[in-house]
């Protein structure tokens, strides 16, 4: 197996780690569409090689307030994936979910607290579509990939992103990431990212022939 | 007119003056900030992993408790900072979510903490104040002119340390 060097990452290379996060997303993205009853729409996938301190900024403000969802992902591949929204998106989306429970104006559903319940709802949502992701992935690699029980982070989106950065930190001075936008008309507003090891992305650009 | 210099993961930045030096969101990560007190020269780096000799991959230096601690310090003391003067004050190292296991590279908020601290005392530089741990994110601004270290989180009042 050749060693997958990072600066020499080829377009091909590129284009199907970003159909791979469109697959992904896709299927995600319907997970949560049929959930909430909506429709929701995605971006193309953008497959990105960072600075770590560019980190920070991918998904909007550094310091902005967010709720992500985190896995880790074991089996024949290892890594990371995150869903995170913007805490007033998932506010929408847990009062979605609760039939309107968190109040009826939309200031009041945004200021609403989380508490028990709202977590639980929003790490239940993370738990499905991360899975609806992860299980595209395994058919179509034919991968094994087991993800762990979601972790929910409520706070600043470098201090959640920090977390796959600090994993990846190990092995590589750039991060390399795909990550796909969803958002429905007004509402949400939010983003899949995932993150292999390195080792992942040589076993998936093997697996699919294209090294 | 004085600056507010950002400092992004596995950065540093040195400045004196009435210049500030930030860094959002430290999760994790930990930001050390170093001054001399009498000239007002300091800095902040932004470490994620608490020891470069455990990985091979290490050129990135300001990645790293250890290296990313004597760089600053040179790099102080090159602009000219007094080494012997030089006092440290740290903050984050956060475990932002709660796995059951505790797996070292799940703690590794507690061990960024607790390498850092050890490269300080080796390198014989007072840690005046930390606030470390926890599980929450920290933006933070330090002013070396004069050493106040400022710490927001989210639904917290500010902190000055």
């Amino acid at each position: 197996m050749n060693n997958l060097n990072m600066e020499q990452l080829t377009c091909q290379y590129l284009d199907v780690l970003k159909e791979l996060g469109n697959i992904g997303a896709g299927n995600a993205t319907t997970a949560l569409a049929q959930m909430i009853g909506c429709k929701i729409d995605m971006s193309v996938p953008q497959v990105k090689l960072l600075e770590f301190a560019e980190l920070g900024n991918i998904v909007g403000k550094e310091d902005e307030l967010m709720v992500g969802i985190y896995l880790q992902v074991e089996g024949d591949i290892e890594g990371n994936m995150m869903f995170i929204l913007q805490k007033s998106s998932a506010a929408r989306l847990v009062n979605k979910l609760m039939c309107g429970m968190l109040g009826v104006t939309d200031e009041e559903i945004i200021n609403h607290e989380f508490g028990e319940m709202e977590c639980s709802a929003i790490k239940e949502v993370g738990n499905i579509i991360t899975g609806a992701y992860l299980n595209a992935l395994s058919s179509l690699t034919n991968l094994k990939i087991y993800p762990s029980i979601p972790q929910l982070g409520i706070d600043m989106a470098s201090a959640l992103l920090s977390v796959p950065a600090v994993q990846f930190g190990l092995y590589a001075d750039k991060i390399l990431l795909v990550q796909t936008k969803f958002s429905d008309d007004i509402e949400l507003d939010g983003y899949f990212i995932l993150i292999p090891d390195m080792e992942s992305y040589e076993k998936i650009l093997t697996t699919l022939g294209v090294m | 007119m004085s600056e507010v210099i950002k400092v992004g993961m596995a950065a540093m930045a040195v400045c004196s003056g009435e210049d500030a030096i930030t860094t959002l969101g430290l999760g994790s990560c930990i930001g050390i900030a170093i001054r001399d007190p009498e000239s007002g020269i300091g800095g902040l780096v932004h470490i994620m992993l608490p020891d470069s000799t455990e990985i091979r991959n290490n050129a990135n230096r300001p990645k790293f408790a250890d290296t990313g601690i004597e760089d600053l310090v040179s790099e102080i003391v090159k602009k000219g900072g007094s080494r012997n003067r030089l006092v440290a004050k740290i903050a984050g190292g956060a475990q932002m979510f709660a796995f059951s296991s505790s797996s070292d590279m799940i703690r590794i908020g507690e061990r960024n903490a607790l390498a850092s601290k050890k490269k300080l005392e080796e390198m014989k530089i007072p840690l005046l104040a930390e606030d470390t741990g926890k599980s929450y994110g920290r933006t933070v601004v330090f002013y070396p002119k004069t050493g106040d270290y400022i710490i927001r989180s989210v639904g917290m009042p500010e902190k000055v340390i």
